[in-house]
């Protein structure tokens, strides 16, 4: 009698997370679809006036071909029809499937990102936590400013700073490209070329998030080491070591998972200037080339795709946040 | 030279080259070639897509029936010889056998009377517009193709470049919606070299096609174009020897004078003649105070173009005189020159009574920076500068790329700049910025200034139907005595794009189109 209850109840919960999963994704395609078109521009005449003659007719037929001509509640309504069917349709300029322009350049871009997000938060939480229990030491002092000169620093420059010792002066690394091109390898060549190539788009870009989560641990770390439970778990006499570990990271960590998570929905689109300046295949460029282009189908199917991410990582920043602190709940379940 | 001498040396011209292609000895086969194309063309069907990068790089893998060199001579191309019929009417074309598509197709005369009148005339503006003065194009065998025009056209055997006419396999495209075909991907042509791998956002990778008609051709085993969208990488690529050919802007103009001394690369600016990139800064016609010739005039005597050319684009440019580029024919140098002269402006505006207002500005005038890099964005600060000697005040407005388009072509701006290519003939590419017919509200690059002038109308059209040579010359020397009078716009420069290579390789610039070439005939020493 109470299985079938809690089924039914399992089963409507999952009906009701699915169809405010599918609202917000509808709320979110429209939004998209009246930012983009907010701007100026229209892309008939961009994709026409770069043939350095335009035309009328040619024109004309652009727009048709696209649905252009028609009224924009029109456009709206199909862009929504076919967002609920995943479709995510057709580039104008490129004149292919835009899943499939996505697809190529979600790995690139993936690959960069989440290995420079790890890293910064791997190193960026180890060395805020050391500056925080040594707080007021030489060491701190050292690392805050080290940490505020990092974040100052505009990527780009970071980014061609480097090449400059590492490719030009000392010539160890490649300077741009994803791997080597046209070179015959086995797949471990590869691997370790596709490494090789990464260093530094990875370093570059980790460096900023890195002295975010830097300065954010070592408040976080001061202001939990202050608080009652950690003067009674010296009280009780227990050993430093599992202090640290096991009463103040665990607290301490709660505001950098948040702006981790925050930040994770930002890491696709945020690497624009370093594959620009490494010419790096991502999906940064295709955004960025998409809106000089106004190229619509492919900004609002990249909108689209990073909605989806970004409600899957607050998912698992949720799940996170039961992990290392099983008190914390959402009202869904 | 009178048309019917016109003629004979045009068949003159025809029967001589079929010698000249099979000279290959001493060349070696082989090597790679790398190089760099930027922005990353949407797609490389060069009927489907004028962009530069995707001409640069289709025209390895596309080709038409003329090329043209420096002198814009025509040479053969898919076609070795051409006859002109005495009233200038019917054209006819030979084509050279054995041309192959990269799918192993032969290519015959049915596929270029498809490509020019079936799928340029629906997707290409500017071969449109062409072959609507064809009345009807036939193939009576495979190997030869006759165009019968309405009227004569003197610039027809000018249409026939890669950029302009590259002909694409009709048993691909016949009955199938041309901008759509999943065979675009595969980019089949006839040209020396064929598409083997394009890797998005990182390179594209060319390969020999073996069965090229040209014997011995192409030298080269493999072009790599490197996508690299930073300029500051690109000098690098060049410095390194990662890249061994830049073309158009790949090197910014600021970093071209070091590229000039490095020991290894070959420095030139030819191989520009067929487009002779022409600038100016354009006002829009209908508004005050640009309605008034005596303020446009007086614009040219503003713009000190020599510092412009040194300062701005570090040497990379030659004063323009007028309409027409000094690089192609008929350009007539003998034309009223406007000397840099702030007093000649102010008597000027004076005289039209465009007095000083009381905090002494004269006008207020909104430039709209084109959204084309940071050369465009410092010529405007340029002009502010200049202009504010005669008490014009020049506010700099920005835009991007598709707001500047929609805003020039629907004539809702005061100033800006531009940059047209001339292709070959004034009757291509100059008449189109000129004539009232032109005028055509919401297209880019047309009369967008709106200038109108019914003599101006009547001599370029007397010019473009004209097969005299001589008197071709004529009326286009009148026309632009007349247009540097009226200044519908104020002409700076012509722009010299470079052609660095690794000196290694040769053959690199042969033709008035320069980097679009097939590059068939480029080898490795």
């Amino acid at each position: 009698m109470t299985g079938t209850r809690s089924a039914a109840r399992i089963a409507l919960l999952i009906v009701t997370w699915v169809a405010r999963l599918v609202a917000v994704i509808l709320v979110i395609a429209t939004f998209n679809f009246v930012l983009v078109r907010a701007a100026p521009g229209d892309p008939a005449m961009v994709m026409a006036g770069q043939s350095g003659g335009a035309d009328p007719k040619i024109l004309d037929d652009l727009r048709k071909e696209y649905g252009l001509d028609k009224p924009y509640l029109v456009q709206l309504a199909s862009h929504l029809g076919r967002v609920l069917t995943l479709d995510l349709g057709y580039s104008y300029r490129q004149r292919r499937p835009v899943l499939d322009l996505i697809l190529e350049r979600l790995p690139a871009t993936l690959l960069l990102t989440l290995t420079a997000f790890c890293l910064a938060l791997l190193i960026g939480t180890t060395l805020g936590a050391l500056a925080g229990l040594a707080a007021g030491s030489i060491v701190d002092t050292l690392f805050t400013v080290l940490s505020l000169l990092l974040y100052a620093t505009p990527v780009f420059w970071l980014g061609l700073m480097l090449v400059l010792v590492f490719s030009v002066t000392l010539g160890w690394l490649p300077p741009f490209g994803y791997e080597t091109i046209n070179a015959k390898m086995t797949s471990i060549e590869r691997v370790l070329d596709i490494a090789k190539h990464m260093i530094m788009p990875v370093m570059s870009l980790a460096a900023i998030y890195l002295a975010i989560y830097a300065r954010l641990m070592r408040s976080s770390i001061i202001e939990v080491s202050h608080q009652d439970f950690i003067k009674t778990a010296r009280a009780k006499g227990l050993a430093p070591a599992r202090i640290v570990v096991g009463h103040m990271l665990r607290n301490a960590l709660v505001p950098v998972v948040t702006v981790a998570g925050m930040q994770a929905g930002a890491l696709v689109g945020g690497a624009v200037v370093i594959e620009t300046v490494f010419a790096w295949p991502g999906l940064g460029r295709l955004t960025f080339e998409a809106v000089l282009q106004r190229d619509y189908p492919v900004l609002l199917g990249i909108f689209l795709i990073l909605s989806i991410i970004v409600i899957a990582l607050n998912l698992v920043t949720d799940l996170i946040y039961r992990l290392i602190d099983p008190r914390m709940t959402t009202e869904a379940a | 030279m009178n048309r019917r001498e016109f003629t004979a040396a045009m068949l003159a011209a025809g029967a001589a080259i079929p010698l000249g292609i099979t000279r290959a000895a001493g060349q070696t086969r082989g090597g790679t070639l790398n190089t760099i194309i930027q922005p990353e063309p949407p797609i490389l069907v060069t009927a489907f897509n004028q962009q530069q990068p995707t001409l640069t790089l289709g025209g390895k893998i596309y080709e038409s029936l003329l090329k043209y060199g420096a002198d814009l001579k025509p040479m053969p191309g898919l076609a070795q010889s051409w006859e002109i019929s005495p009233d200038g009417l019917t054209y006819t074309f030979k084509l050279f056998p054995g041309i192959t598509f990269h799918d192993g197709k032969p290519m015959t005369s049915e596929d270029v009377v498809f490509s020019c009148m079936k799928v340029l005339t629906e997707t290409h503006p500017r071969a449109r517009q062409n072959f609507a003065r064809v009345a009807s194009a036939e193939a009576p065998d495979p190997l030869t193709v006759v165009f019968k025009l309405k009227q004569p056209f003197a610039p027809f055997l000018g249409c026939f470049d890669c950029t302009s006419a590259p002909i694409v396999p009709k048993h691909i495209y016949e009955g199938t919606e041309f901008r759509k075909n999943p065979m675009n991907d595969k980019a089949i042509g006839t040209g020396p070299f064929k598409l083997k791998e394009w890797v998005r956002g990182s390179h594209v990778h060319l390969v020999r096609h073996d069965g090229y008609y040209r014997k011995d051709e192409p030298y080269l085993d493999e072009i790599v174009y490197r996508i690299i969208p930073d300029g500051a990488s690109r000098a690098l690529a060049l410095e390194n020897g990662t890249v061994q050919l830049v073309q158009w802007s790949d090197i910014e103009f600021f970093d071209v004078q070091r590229f000039k001394s490095q020991k290894n690369l070959e420095f030139t600016t030819k191989g520009y003649e067929y487009f002779a990139p022409h600038q100016w800064l354009e006002m829009n016609n209908r508004i005050a105070p640009m309605n008034d010739k005596r303020f446009r005039q007086a614009i040219m005597h503003l713009i000190d173009r020599e510092a412009m050319n040194k300062r701005i684009y570090f040497g990379n440019a030659k004063i323009a005189t007028g309409p027409i580029s000094s690089k192609t024919r008929f350009y007539d140098g003998k034309v009223k020159r406007y000397e840099f002269s702030v007093e000649k402006a102010t008597k000027l505006l004076d005289e039209m009574g465009l007095k000083p207002g009381a905090n002494g500005k004269r006008a207020e005038i909104k430039y709209l920076v084109p959204p084309y890099g940071e050369v465009y964005q410092r010529a405007g600060e340029f002009f502010r500068q200049s202009f504010s000697k005669a008490g014009i005040d020049l506010v700099l407005v920005g835009t991007d790329m598709a707001g500047w388009a929609e805003k020039v072509g629907n004539w809702d701006y005061e100033m800006t700049q531009n940059l047209l290519y001339q292709l070959g003939d004034p009757a291509l590419g100059v008449a189109r910025t000129y004539i009232s017919s032109n005028i055509k509200k919401g297209i880019l690059f047309s009369n967008t200034q709106g200038y109108s002038n019914p003599e101006v109308d009547k001599l370029f059209e007397e010019a473009a139907v004209a097969l005299d040579e001589a008197k071709r010359q004529e009326l286009y020397s009148k026309v632009q005595q007349i247009l540097v009078e009226d200044v519908p716009v104020a002409w700076t420069l012509e722009l010299e794009y470079p052609i660095i290579y690794d000196k290694a390789f040769k053959n690199i610039v042969t033709t008035g189109i320069g980097s679009h070439e097939t590059f068939g005939a480029v080898y490795k020493s």
